[in-house]
């Protein structure tokens, strides 16, 4: 038997070192990739339902008015403005985030972490000119003439693809735009403080022995920490079966509350050697 | 086993105390942050504005001491994300978007601009090499006109066009639809500017490539009105926009230049470094040709068909030529540049 390994967490690869003028490390997270696929994505069927929707609004004023030609004007700035504005004036924005993106809780930040500035947030969005648009039409134009044969498809989609992939292709997960913008794209989560283990803890707990408290270290703790969170049953009994077993302690019937009891006293073990300068990171650590 | 136990006091561990003591502060800052996020930073009160970077640093204090002596992973995770959109909130957010806008007409625009001189040069020499390339090869072999000039372009001149037809393409007016004819042209040269810009990346070949060829048609053509004696009138018909428009292709050829050359020869700064020191000014440079292309735009769709004499079209080219160099390169002020 083993403890429940974690698999929510991206792995530790994604966190980058984003220290602020006060000295303090954040540790931000990078947007993985899928997600960022995925705002894309949400985007782009955004802006083709607004298209769709405003052509068909433009297209019936301008069968029914008399004044067309300001609705075609319309159009033709509407297009381009949806199609070059669109990622730029929303990430220009307080969130720095487009609709997508805030729907996966992604923001845009500029590497140095300094202000994101319109220059950086034209340049990284410009550059999907060359990633998107360009083997989308390209493709668009050979069909609509009937001559889309094997070897343009083809490059098309080498073309689009070795963009598509880039941000697979290095450590920082950057497209193109993010390396020539100098920006990267991180996970911005807002999340509420979960409540206090201890506090909720009963005031009279079991009582351990040294050995007992000698068998974990952090990681198990903050595993620990995850399984009462959760608080699944199933786990919460496999998991108390098995520090039962190592303790040498008998089954009282409460898994709940002895975890419970047994998270605060290792917790209050490994806090006070930490204070002392030992940092038991695991329990295979000394 | 249920005898009690107290290792420390009531409270036995770190993260307890920590949040009993802080809990009301990191409350406040993430009730201010979720106002600014929702709405702005105009939506708190002064007290609230005052507030807002002490509890940044409390919380910022909180999380430091959080790392290393507290053990609740909940905890810490609250803190790295309250600060971390805090800090987004105090140093990240963009200034107003009318400050940047005045900023990049009164600055930013003629100092990337001013920036690229050695790109621009680079791109106008190629337009005129192109120009003159095509006008030599089509006056040996007016074959070379079909080569270069696609087909639904020329409507109808080419070589084999007589003076009289081509002086009426010239002077001509279009009477109805112009506003749309402007914004078709505005939007279809923008597309292609900001194109040229995203090229770039390839380490400037297609940017070459897309201004020799822009180079190229204008020699085609001037092959084809010069030998018939309408080189002036057509050298006019293109100078009312044109001075415009093709500055502000050859500008976002530039700008697409710079990028390929920092991430091709990088110099002393890393490789990422120089791109993004390239790709950020150079961006507002290309952001600058779109508003140059709606004026061109303006003045091909509307001032081209309303004006129709050679000497007035040729003047409103000239003095729009004039008024962006001006604009670009006149040296500005030194006090200008410590408010920018």
């Amino acid at each position: 038997m083993r403890w429940p390994r974690r698999r929510a967490r991206a792995p530790a690869t994604m966190r980058r070192r984003f220290v602020t003028p006060e000295g303090v490390d954040l540790r931000l997270e990078l947007g993985p990739a899928g997600a960022r696929a995925g705002a894309f994505v949400v985007d782009a069927l955004l802006m083709l339902v607004i298209l769709v929707l405003a052509t068909i609004a433009i297209g019936y004023l301008l069968l029914s008015s008399v004044r067309g030609e300001v609705f075609a004007i319309l159009w033709l700035l509407g297009a381009f403005a949806l199609r070059n504005g669109w990622f730029t004036l929303f990430e220009l924005g307080g969130r720095g985030a487009t609709p997508g993106k805030r729907l996966l809780g992604l923001r845009v930040v500029a590497r140095d972490g300094a202000r994101l500035t319109a220059g950086a947030v034209i340049a990284r969005n410009a550059m999907r000119e060359i990633e998107v648009f360009l083997p989308l039409s390209f493709l668009g134009m050979q069909t609509a003439q009937g001559v889309a044969d094997t070897f343009l498809t083809l490059f098309a989609l080498s073309w689009s693809g070795i963009f598509l992939f880039f941000p697979l292709f290095n450590r920082d997960r950057l497209r193109v735009g993010d390396l020539v913008a100098g920006t990267w794209v991180v996970r911005s989560s807002r999340a509420r403080l979960a409540g206090d283990l201890v506090q909720a803890a009963p005031a009279d707990r079991r009582v351990f022995s040294d050995a007992a408290l000698n068998l974990y270290g952090i990681h198990e703790l903050q595993t620990l920490e995850e399984v009462l969170r959760a608080g699944r049953p199933d786990a919460i009994e496999t998991v108390a079966g098995i520090i039962r077993a190592k303790a040498d302690m008998p089954d009282d019937g409460d898994d709940r509350g002895f975890l419970s009891d047994y998270y605060v006293a290792l917790c209050a073990r490994l806090e006070q050697r930490l204070m002392v300068g030992q940092r038991r990171e695991d329990k295979h650590a000394a | 086993m249920t005898a009690p136990v107290d290792t420390a006091g009531a409270v036995p561990v770190n993260a307890s105390r920590f949040r009993a003591t802080y809990g009301d502060d990191w409350d406040r800052l993430e009730r201010l942050v979720t106002r600014i996020e929702k709405r702005s930073v105009r939506a708190l009160s002064d007290d609230d504005l005052l507030a807002l970077p002490v509890l940044y640093r409390a919380t910022l204090s909180s999380l430091s001491l959080a790392r290393e002596t507290s053990l609740d992973r909940a905890l810490v995770d609250y803190l790295e994300q309250l600060s971390t959109r805090a800090y987004f909130q105090i140093y990240g957010v963009p200034t107003s978007a009318w400050t940047q806008l005045g900023r990049f007409f009164a600055r930013g625009w003629p100092d990337a601009v001013r920036d690229l001189w050695r790109e621009t040069l680079v791109m106008l020499a190629l337009t005129i090499a192109g120009a003159v390339t095509a006008f030599l090869l089509i006056r040996a072999d007016p074959g070379w006109f079909g080569a270069i000039i696609p087909e639904g372009l020329s409507s109808g001149r080419d070589p084999s066009a007589s003076a009289e037809s081509l002086r009426q393409t010239l002077y001509t007016p279009q009477k109805d639809m112009l506003a749309t004819f402007a914004t078709y042209l505005f939007t279809h040269n923008a597309q292609i500017a900001v194109f040229a810009f995203a090229l770039g990346f390839a380490f400037g070949v297609p940017t070459v490539l897309l201004i020799l060829y822009n180079g190229l048609m204008l020699g085609a053509f001037l092959a084809v009105f010069v030998p018939k004696g309408v080189g002036v009138g057509f050298a006019c018909w293109l100078a009312i926009h044109g001075t415009t428009e093709l500055f502000a292709v050859m500008l976002s050829g530039a700008a697409g230049l710079r990028i390929g050359i920092a991430i091709a020869f990088p110099g002393r700064l890393a490789r990422l470094d120089a791109a993004m020191v390239a790709g950020r000014s150079a961006a507002v440079a290309m952001a600058g040709t779109v508003v140059m292309l709606a004026v061109a735009g303006l003045l091909e769709g509307i001032g081209r068909q309303t004006v129709t004499g050679d000497l007035p079209r040729l003047a409103i080219g000239l003095t729009m030529l004039a008024g962006w160099l001006c604009y670009f390169y006149l040296p500005r002020g030194r006090h200008a540049l410590a408010t920018a």
